[in-house]
């Protein structure tokens, strides 16, 4: 499959408008708990994702529904899923963290980890049922500590499955920094358990693309597992709503909340020496000022700025694109709102 | 007396009993954050985030606490133990045993559970009587402020490992990070007296294994735990309005059971309704009529409990759950 830029820059896209529709519905209430999306990651997705084909299995985590929409499922029925309607991907019954499409051999879970021995038993599947077939694992850095993960590659290594690994990694496992959790390097940690890793810039999705390319011909051609490892962004933190990012958006909503307890609590009798008080509030603070020092502000690290980038040699072809995209969207988005046939 | 909401309640006995106990510690996914009250307090020594890894520091809770700590493991919710569940099934509730009575491992684990917020059949279940299965473990699971403060309390004092297990939809600060997070624009249906309550200045020990009742009627006896309580309390309401009267019966700790609770309730009443969050089949619900065989007692039984897996979409997800009106049903069809 020949590198486009266009091509994987209008999966972005797309995938962008989706997921900012999906955002909408659920700031109406639309959509009642927890929404996590993939906004920032959308390089990494394209660039591993544009590679599948027939045959080609995907074990998704609990953001997928880029991946899903990318792999070419109607972007209606997924809007409609995550609306809980009857007649969404899944009848409503699972919602947008266990999206699953039997057809596309792509299934999801809530569990942090489940895509690693997911991915396997794809993969081993594939190898007898559908040789030269590859299997897809998506999960963030945080995974990486969960024990199944581990196990998986290197089930993966021991019976030499076509399965690729993807780490999109944004530095953090929901609200503690990854590198505080984390030992040793990741990379070096698939390579210990045979599983050949290659980092790349997450964020520039040409750099995905080779990536992928190099890792999923290999796998196909029976070289065994890959490890990926891409960093990103998220824009939207772990899930919408996240409260660090409401403390700094709206600081003076959310945080007479925070303040308030945190200081009575802070000098209550009772407890560790000043010192250790201190040093609590500062782990506080720590994270408060982590998400204060804001990457997402950055427009460089949104990975469509790049992509879109390459593209502005040609305004016009850029500007149909867009357009055609949009107005894709809107359509998707009034197809999905309307009434549930009776 | 003060009033405090549910988990505020919980993490004032909590703070109670860490200053008087410097053996208790606290870690698990976000606890920095989630415990930032207590962190500030007692420092970080005490109040520890961990990785995403529950096999790994539930396991380590479980020695932790054979060797002299008073570990408090917090999992972000109860459907995330499978993940990590060997630790409770063959190691911590299997240790006393093993060693001839001789170690006992004092872990107490908080766990977040339940739904009605449209979370999804991951994110939602109750799996208390799956848990209760296992002998070796104590089970709790509070409806009120001031019980789930009493319980905290008795757990922490309770020397075998133990699983407090927290009603989401009574407290604030995981509805409002799992469900709401900051918006206006929705609304879950919550029960008053389980979300915020009054509770005494200093903690006492609520025993474990001890039933309340929380209204007192002659028909009917609906028993139940956690969110469940509140629902069965506005059943009774409309119960009462077709001439119905019904005790309800709050279990607090599934195990060990208030059976002689049980029993006493249904002897009043002559008829018993199990209202339960958690699965029918082969739980809490079979548990309760197996007490009332068991005592010979002629009592109409009946069940409403959660039979499926909990579906995605609101009006799906509230309709499969122990709602108002199939309590109302339910005991309507004991008479």
């Amino acid at each position: 499959m020949p590198f486009d830029a266009w091509a994987l820059y209008a999966l972005m896209l797309k995938s962008r408008l989706f997921e900012e529709a999906a955002a909408n519905l659920w700031h109406d209430g639309l959509i009642s708990g927890e929404m996590h999306l993939g906004t920032g990651e959308e390089a990494i997705i394209a660039g591993v994702v544009s590679h599948l084909g027939e045959g080609d299995a995907m074990a998704l985590d609990h953001r997928g529904s880029a991946a899903l929409l990318m792999r070419g499922v109607d972007p209606v029925l997924i809007l409609r899923e995550l609306l809980g309607r009857s007649d969404g991907l899944c009848k409503g019954m699972g919602g947008h963290m266990h999206l699953f499409s039997r057809g596309h051999l792509a299934a999801s879970s809530g569990i942090v980890g489940a895509g690693g021995p997911a991915a396997v038993g794809f993969a081993l599947a594939g190898s007898r049922l559908r040789p030269g077939s590859v299997s897809v694992a998506f999960f963030g850095e945080g995974t990486a500590n969960q024990g199944m993960l581990m196990e998986s590659m290197n089930l993966a290594s021991a019976w030499n499955l076509p399965v690729i690994f993807v780490c999109k990694d944004d530095g953090w496992s929901i609200t503690v920094r990854s590198d505080k959790v984390t030992g040793g390097r990741l990379s070096e940690r698939a390579r210990g358990l045979g599983v050949p890793p290659t980092e790349a810039d997450g964020l520039d999705a040409a750099a995905v693309w080779k990536a992928a390319d190099a890792a999923i011909g290999r796998a196909r051609a029976g070289g065994g597992p890959a490890f990926l490892h891409f960093r990103c962004v998220h824009l939207e933190a772990h899930f919408l709503g996240f409260p660090l990012l409401r403390a700094v958006r709206k600081p003076l909503k959310e945080m007479p909340g925070i303040a308030g307890p945190l200081v009575k609590s802070l000098f209550r009798p009772g407890g560790a020496a000043p010192g250790a008080r201190l040093s609590g509030l500062k782990t506080v603070l720590a994270a408060i000022l982590a998400t204060l020092r804001d990457p997402r502000r950055d427009s460089e690290n949104d990975p469509l700025n790049r992509a879109r980038a390459a593209l502005r040699d040609d305004p016009a072809r850029l500007r149909e694109l867009e357009e055609r995209i949009r107005k894709e969207m809107e359509s998707t988005l009034a197809s999905a709102l309307a009434e549930v046939p009776a | 007396m003060r009033r405090l909401s549910f988990t505020q309640a919980v993490d004032d006995a909590l703070g109670q009993a860490m200053a008087a106990d410097p053996r208790i510690i606290v870690f698990g996914e976000d606890v920095p954050l989630l415990r930032r009250d207590l962190l500030v307090r007692f420092g970080p020594e005490r109040i520890l985030g961990t990785p995403i890894s529950e096999s790994a520091f539930l396991g380590a809770g479980v020695t932790a606490a054979m060797a002299g700590l008073r570990p408090i493991v917090e999992l972000y919710m109860i459907d995330f133990i499978g993940v990590a569940v060997d630790a409770l099934l063959n190691q911590a509730a299997k240790i006393e045993t093993f060693s001839g009575g001789d170690w006992t491992v004092p872990l107490l684990v908080r766990a977040p559970c339940g739904g009605w917020y449209g979370d999804g059949g991951q994110h939602e279940q109750s799996l208390w009587g799956w848990l209760a299965h296992i002998p070796g473990l104590t089970v709790i699971v509070p409806s009120t402020p001031a019980d789930a403060g009493g319980l905290m309390i008795a757990a922490l004092q309770n020397d075998g490992p133990t699983v407090f297990c927290e009603p989401k939809l009574l407290s604030e600060s995981w509805l409002d990070l799992l469900g709401s997070g900051g918006r206006t624009t929705v609304h879950y249906d919550i029960p008053e007296e389980g979300a915020r309550g009054p509770v005494p200045r200093k903690w006492e020990p609520i025993p474990i294994g001890r039933a309340v009742l929380r209204r007192s009627g002659g028909d009917l006896s609906l028993v139940s735990a956690g969110v469940g309580v509140h629902r069965a309390l506005e059943a009774a309401d409309a119960l009462r309005e077709e001439g119905i009267s019904a005790d309800v019966l709050d279990l607090r700790t599934i195990s060990p059971l208030d059976a002689a609770g049980v029993r006493e309730t249904a002897s009043k009443t002559g008829r018993l309704l199990v209202v339960d969050e958690d699965y029918e089949g082969f739980g809490l619900s079979g548990e309760i009529a197996a007490v009332l065989a068991e005592a010979g007692l002629s009592v109409k039984y009946g069940r409403v409990c959660t039979r499926v897996t909990i579906p995605y979409a609101r009006a799906l997800e509230d309709r499969v759950l122990p709602n108002v009106a199939r309590i109302c049903a339910g005991a309507r069809k004991l008479f």
